[in-house]
């Protein structure tokens, strides 16, 4: 009989995480060191365009800290089910839908309260649902208006909206059979 | 008794918070790699290489289009002004769509972080489905543009 996969980001107790982050963050290190061989230059203005990011999302990323304590406090396993959970029906798509679309920030800002959110029992679906929205930025309409009209403009984000919720089940169906597997 | 409740609360409101610096000090390595190589990626592939590699066969170009979104990144203003200097220089409308839904959908620069942080399966998934819907989203938006206009 097949056994019931576990359920995934799920570490047993004592089991060390591995330092993904420290390792990728040396790759990269590693790759300026070699690059400012030949190109010194280029990696100058690498630096400065990072520098820049790094400004730019300063702000949202002290918001999200403060939004990942504040979630911590108020929000509980049982409020994530009911709103995003398995149970949360069509209000839980209309909701990432929505958030994603008014989100603001860099999208590296939002995914460590997306792991704390699917940790409290957001669905996968859903947190796909939500990035796949992030890319609709209302503030950025009108110029996309200036460039391409306003028939363009409705119709792509109509399309963009459907294929988020086509991805959300995707992603959920995938990421299960996958589970399944190992 | 009111007191030591207030301070159990305090307490509480306190750990909320060490737990979200802890957990945000988790992904900052990852965030900060990620943005080192999305430096690196501004400084070495500039735009102009962008528009060079439309040739005017459409399936092609839509392809190209995509796979170009998805290795670019930065604010999805720069997707809208290179898709329209693109359209000005006579490269298809659904290869310009393609290019633009995949450049602010797909994340390859960013995949690295999002696949430390909700796990491999999920940022892959995500990602190679992008790429595709990019393509098909471009393509049903032509069509119904076709059917109004």
């Amino acid at each position: 009989m097949r056994q019931k996969a576990e359920p995934r980001n799920v570490k047993k107790k004592g089991e060390k995480q591995k330092p993904y982050g420290i390792y990728f963050l040396c790759s990269v290190l590693f790759l300026y060191l070699l690059l400012f061989v030949f190109y010194p230059a280029n990696i100058q203005k690498s630096l400065e365009a990072s520098g820049h990011v790094l400004f730019q999302i300063f702000p949202a990323l002290c918001l999200i800290i403060l939004l990942m304590g504040l979630v911590n406090h108020f929000v509980n396993p049982g409020t994530v089910s009911k709103y995003v959970g398995k149970g949360s029906g069509i209000k839980g798509w209309f909701l990432a839908i929505c958030t994603g679309i008014l989100s603001h920030g860099s999208i590296y800002a939002w995914y460590p309260l997306l792991r704390d959110l699917r940790k409290q029992g957001m669905r996968s679906a859903l947190i796909a649902v939500f990035l796949y929205n992030r890319a609709i930025k209302i503030p950025l309409l009108p110029l996309m208006v200036h460039y391409f009209g306003i028939p363009f403009v409705v119709i792509l984000t109509a399309f963009m909206i459907i294929a988020s919720i086509v991805q959300g089940h995707a992603v959920e169906m995938l990421e299960g059979r996958f589970s399944n597997q190992v | 008794m009111n007191h030591g409740k207030q301070n159990n609360n305090k307490k509480t409101i306190v750990s909320s918070f060490y737990k979200a610096f802890r957990s945000f000090g988790t992904a900052f390595p990852v965030l900060l790699g990620v943005i080192l190589l999305l430096g690196l990626f501004r400084s070495f592939v500039p735009n102009r290489m962008l528009s060079a590699v439309f040739r005017g066969e459409l399936l092609r170009d839509t392809i190209i289009g995509s796979l170009i979104g998805s290795i670019s990144s930065g604010n999805a203003v720069s997707s809208y002004i290179i898709g329209g200097e693109l359209l000005k220089e006579n490269v298809s409308l659904i290869a310009v769509i393609a290019f633009m839904v995949a450049w602010v959908t797909v994340g390859i620069i960013q995949l690295p972080a999002e696949a430390g942080i909700l796990g491999k399966r999920f940022a892959f998934a995500r990602n190679i489905l992008s790429f595709f819907l990019s393509i098909l989203v471009s393509i049903a938006t032509v069509k119904t543009l076709m059917v109004i206009q």
